[in-house]
């Protein structure tokens, strides 16, 4: 045992003392990211992707379809109208599908919107594939006014059989505030 | 330390300056009780606000301020300084050390302790009112919707930690470096083992907590989303890091509570304690254990299977070194010529209703089973049959054990008993019924609740009142014992008690061990 000083109890708190700095710094080093790892690798939580998802070369399974439904919500305080231009489609897995939402910011003063995603089951998660998402990127919108906005996704191939309906659900945020500084999208 | 043989310093200075173990002790001691106190009144509030179905005495908001500040003065407040106190007197008797090894840190983190709980408690009188998110805090409720007294909270929350953690390290010092010569670790008594590995927990969580507590800082004023999905976070996480800290800070609370009942069932059995190593390692491993379970508090949040089932396994894992320590004090009672005073009525209360809020704790462990238990009445039961049966129970066992030799004075053996016999009918009938209230579907923390269950909620209402009254009692019986209790001067007060602590003179005088006792290699440890 490395003795850091001559008197033995000072050497205990020194060292006690390194455990419990190192136990805060844990928290933010170790567990938080790790968290995000976990979520990410595992696909609970629903948590899909946060960046673009690169195609690759695939053949379409034509033998069975998927719905997947579209489900939209405004977080507490959120006064934007916001929606999904079709609720639900029926798509193949490995196909290339494009929709749209629709929001409007009712307000006259200009805002900026964030969409989370969010994908049930959460078992599909990992095999829902977003190629183009609004929710990639802030939304800013000027007062009182509307914009599409554009979402591209692939149904993976591998999806298990028994998944017969994937819903995706996006909450708008209000973000204004924070649009300053760089936002971890998810 | 230059004079050794100066007495305490008179007046308000010997208590705001002192360094010495016993006054320390003393002054966390009478905190915790006026903490205990204070968040008995909270909670006297909710069960007169639960007593009959409806909106009765205060407002929704309010009650959720009782039931939040009850939580937090109770634990952080009451039964982790009453044992920091309990360490800090019997520690250094044990071990045959003149003081604690950082006797001005020792002074440090208890005078961090009174303003801190004034400031939590002044917060009931900010605009907004005091926290109301309950004890476990939960983002997004303490954070994006949480009363703007909040940020005190917090300051309060670091605060403690700090205190905590400086009096663990304080622990763990005295305990490596202070001990007599001959007393090695496999001879310290089970107090100072449970007290030693308690610190390391400390060392370990109260950090994490402070970590919880400044990501919710950094998120309400500095624009950073650790919880708030809006820009990235998750709230999820933070029932994850809490309860990091959270679980192992359960056996915080009831590890040193087992060391008083290992010291106390042995005297008033008059056998030495059965399995003393097993009793070590038993608390070794659950201590370990308290690592790994953590997401058993928090099944229903969406989770794996595979994780679900690990929490599972390993939560039902640390039935087994409790059970070893379970059936050890059993065994040490097994033929002893067992007397009844009051520290072993306690002890033996806390035998019986421990072990209920064992096995119910075992019944939450179950991850389907839980999915029908989580947040109901039925965990407000188990957990405080383990808190207030187990830890308060045993802690007013070491005041009655140890009292005579702090002052020199016999307690009243009647109004002890009465005492006892009080607390254990008041606590039953409190947390009894919340039993079946919480299986047949009482959500916890609400200030209503469904017409059938008016019966079950009077009786707890009754038995919480008669539980309060009777620390009154408690009261009174130290007041009168240190006032005017029968003087004894017996080294060993109890006859069948055994340890260094009982080879000092009655009461302790200022200063202990000033030269180290000779450890009798043969002793049995105790």
């Amino acid at each position: 045992m490395i003795r850091l000083s001559a008197n033995p109890s000072i050497d205990t708190v020194i060292k006690l003392v390194a455990v419990a700095v190192a136990m805060f710094a844990f928290v933010f080093v170790v567990m938080v990211p790790l968290y995000n790892v976990l979520c990410d690798a595992l696909g609970i939580n629903g948590k899909t992707s946060g960046e673009a998802y690169t195609a690759v070369q695939a053949r379409v399974d034509e033998s069975r379809t998927v719905t997947v439904q579209f489900v939209a919500t405004n977080n507490e305080g959120m006064p934007w109208e916001f929606g999904p231009s079709v609720t639900a489609m029926k798509v193949h897995p490995g196909a290339v599908n494009d929709t749209v939402f629709h929001a409007r910011n009712p307000l006259p003063q200009a805002m900026v919107a964030q969409a989370v995603p969010s994908v049930s089951p959460a078992r599909a998660a990992e095999y829902f594939h977003k190629t183009e998402c609004f929710c990639f990127n802030h939304q800013p919108l000027d007062g009182d006014s509307a914009a599409e906005m554009p979402l591209q996704f692939i149904v993976d191939q591998d999806l298990p059989r028994d998944i017969r309906t994937i819903t995706l659900s996006y909450t708008i945020f209000d973000v204004t505030d924070m649009a300053g500084g760089p936002v971890a999208v998810r | 330390m230059g004079d050794h043989h100066h007495g305490p310093a008179k007046g308000i200075s010997r208590w705001l300056f002192t360094t010495n173990h016993k006054d320390i002790g003393t002054m966390y001691l009478w905190f915790s009780f006026a903490m205990f106190i204070l968040g008995g009144f909270f909670a006297m509030v909710i069960r007169a606000e639960l007593f009959q179905p409806g909106m009765q005495l205060v407002e929704p908001a309010f009650f959720n301020q009782m039931t939040t500040l009850h939580g937090l003065v109770m634990v952080f407040g009451a039964i982790m300084p009453s044992f920091v106190g309990l360490a800090n007197w019997m520690i250094p008797m044990m071990i045959g050390a003149p003081d604690m090894a950082l006797p001005r840190m020792n002074n440090w983190s208890f005078w961090i302790l009174p303003p801190t709980f004034l400031l939590l408690a002044s917060t009931l009188f900010m605009e907004g009112g005091a926290p109301a998110f309950g004890w476990t805090f939960y983002a997004p409720l303490s954070t994006t919707y949480a009363p703007p007294s909040v940020t005190f909270f917090i300051f309060s929350v670091h605060v403690l930690g700090l205190s905590s953690i400086m009096g663990s390290i304080n622990i763990i010092a005295t305990v490596m470096n202070m001990r007599a010569p001959g007393m090695t670790y496999m001879k310290m008594p089970l107090f100072v083992w449970t007290w030693l590995i308690t610190a390391f927990l400390l060392v370990a969580v109260m950090p994490v907590l402070a970590g919880a507590v400044t990501m919710m800082l950094m998120d309400i004023h500095f624009g950073t989303s650790f919880f708030s999905a809006a820009g990235g976070g998750d709230p999820v996480l933070f029932q994850h890091v809490f309860w990091f800290f959270g679980h192992p800070e359960v056996y915080i609370i009831i590890l040193p509570a087992f060391g008083v009942v290992s010291q106390i069932i042995p005297a008033f059995s008059r056998k030495p304690l059965f399995g003393y190593d097993s009793m070590v390692y038993a608390t070794a491993s659950i201590a370990f254990l308290s690592f790994i379970v953590w997401a058993h508090h928090m099944y229903t949040v969406g989770m794996p299977v595979a994780g679900e089932l690990f929490f599972m396994y390993a939560t039902m894992l640390i039935a087994v070194p409790t059970g070893v320590k379970v059936f050890n004090w059993i065994s040490t009672m097994w033929r002893g010529a067992m007397t009844f005073e009051t520290p072993m009525l306690f002890s033996l209360g806390f035998l019986v209703l421990f072990t209920i809020g064992g096995f119910t704790g075992l019944m939450l462990s179950i991850a389907p089973s839980d999915f029908q238990y989580h947040d109901s009445y039925f965990v407000v039961a188990h957990f405080h049959y383990v808190m207030v049966a187990g830890a308060v129970f045993s802690m007013t066992a070491a005041v009655y054990y140890w009292l005579p030799k702090w002052c020199g004075r016999m307690y009243n053996e009647t109004m002890g008993k009465t005492h006892f016999w009080i607390s254990f009918v008041g606590f039953n009938l409190t947390f009894f019924p919340q039993h079946f209230v919480g299986l047949a579907g009482m959500p916890r923390r609400i200030p209503d609740y469904a017409l059938q269950f008016a019966d079950f909620n009077m009786m707890s209402s009754i038995g919480a009142f008669i539980y309060g009254a009777s620390q009154i009692l408690f009261l009174y019986n130290v007041i009168a014992t240190i006032v005017a209790g029968k003087p004894t001067s017996e080294e060993k007060v109890w006859d069948g008690a055994e340890g260094l602590e009982w080879t000092v003179p009655t009461p302790a005088p200022y200063h202990t061990f000033e030269t180290p006792p000779k450890i009798d290699p043969a002793h049995a440890h105790s």
